[in-house]
């Protein structure tokens, strides 16, 4: 099991003005990596995009009336790899059924996932116990 | 939402001066635009050049006023895109369905 070198955890309140924050987060991980020979540039923005989105998600689906309603949000960073982990208490929803975007006919929604499966790795959805959890993971080499 | 609306050359030049465009208030550019093509608005230029970041829903809101022009004969184009905002319309081929230009000047001698 590899050790995480630098493991952030933010927890905030289900409102959308604190998808800045944990945008920001994002792209300030990807200026701290260490010997990254990719485009930096393009992985801030899309760390940015991917938790932005992830955490969006988790906000629509959080049940509205609860007002002690959070999401936290986890990002790992390994030796070789940024493992986001977004954690929510809404109902949950099946990964496998959500469809690729129509692009002859666009939509105004339904593009988040297939954005975040466009940039990243690996993407699973799991029910746990009492939340389920969006992994996504960005292989670094 | 950020937004300045002036009259150029005819026609209607929408600055977005927000650098985010996300959930929280892409519902606002959305609303606006439609409130601005109810109102009879039909040669409409946004520029983006102080975006730096958009998401699904920005894209989206986008989208929508770019739907609603159409079907009141009416055109919608997008200039001065950042290069990282550029790509998210590249990745969901949207930048099929928009009319884009380089700036202001192109926008204006291609769309008259």
């Amino acid at each position: 099991m590899n050790t995480a070198l630098i493991q952030v955890e933010v927890v905030i309140p289900t409102q959308t003005k604190y998808l800045d924050l944990i945008g920001s987060i994002g792209e300030r991980v990807a200026h701290e990596l260490d010997g990254y020979t990719g485009d930096r540039e393009a992985l801030a923005y899309q760390l940015n995009l991917v938790l932005t989105e992830a955490t969006a998600n988790a906000i629509k689906h959080a049940h509205d009336d609860d007002p002690k309603n959070s999401v936290r949000i986890s990002i790992q960073l390994q030796e070789n790899a940024l493992i986001i982990k977004v954690y929510d208490h809404g109902q949950g929803f099946d990964l496998a059924k959500v469809p690729l975007p129509d692009f002859e006919h666009p939509k105004e929604s339904g593009m988040g996932l297939f954005l975040i499966r466009s940039m990243m790795d690996s993407v699973t959805y799991t029910r746990l116990d009492d939340c389920n959890v969006l992994e996504i993971i960005k292989y670094l080499e | 939402m950020n937004l300045n609306l002036e009259k150029i050359n005819g026609f209607s030049v929408l600055n977005i001066l927000d650098e985010r465009i996300d959930a929280h208030n892409s519902g606002d550019l959305k609303t606006y635009l439609l409130q601005l093509i109810e109102s009879g608005e039909k040669n409409l230029i946004i520029q983006l050049q102080q975006v730096r970041f958009i998401d699904s829903s920005g894209l989206g809101a986008l989208l929508s006023g770019n739907k609603h022009i159409i079907a009141k004969s009416g055109k919608l184009a997008l200039t001065n895109i950042q290069q990282q905002v550029l790509s998210m319309f590249e990745l969901t081929r949207l930048n099929r369905v928009f009319d884009i230009y380089a700036d202001l000047n192109e926008a204006f001698t291609d769309e008259t």
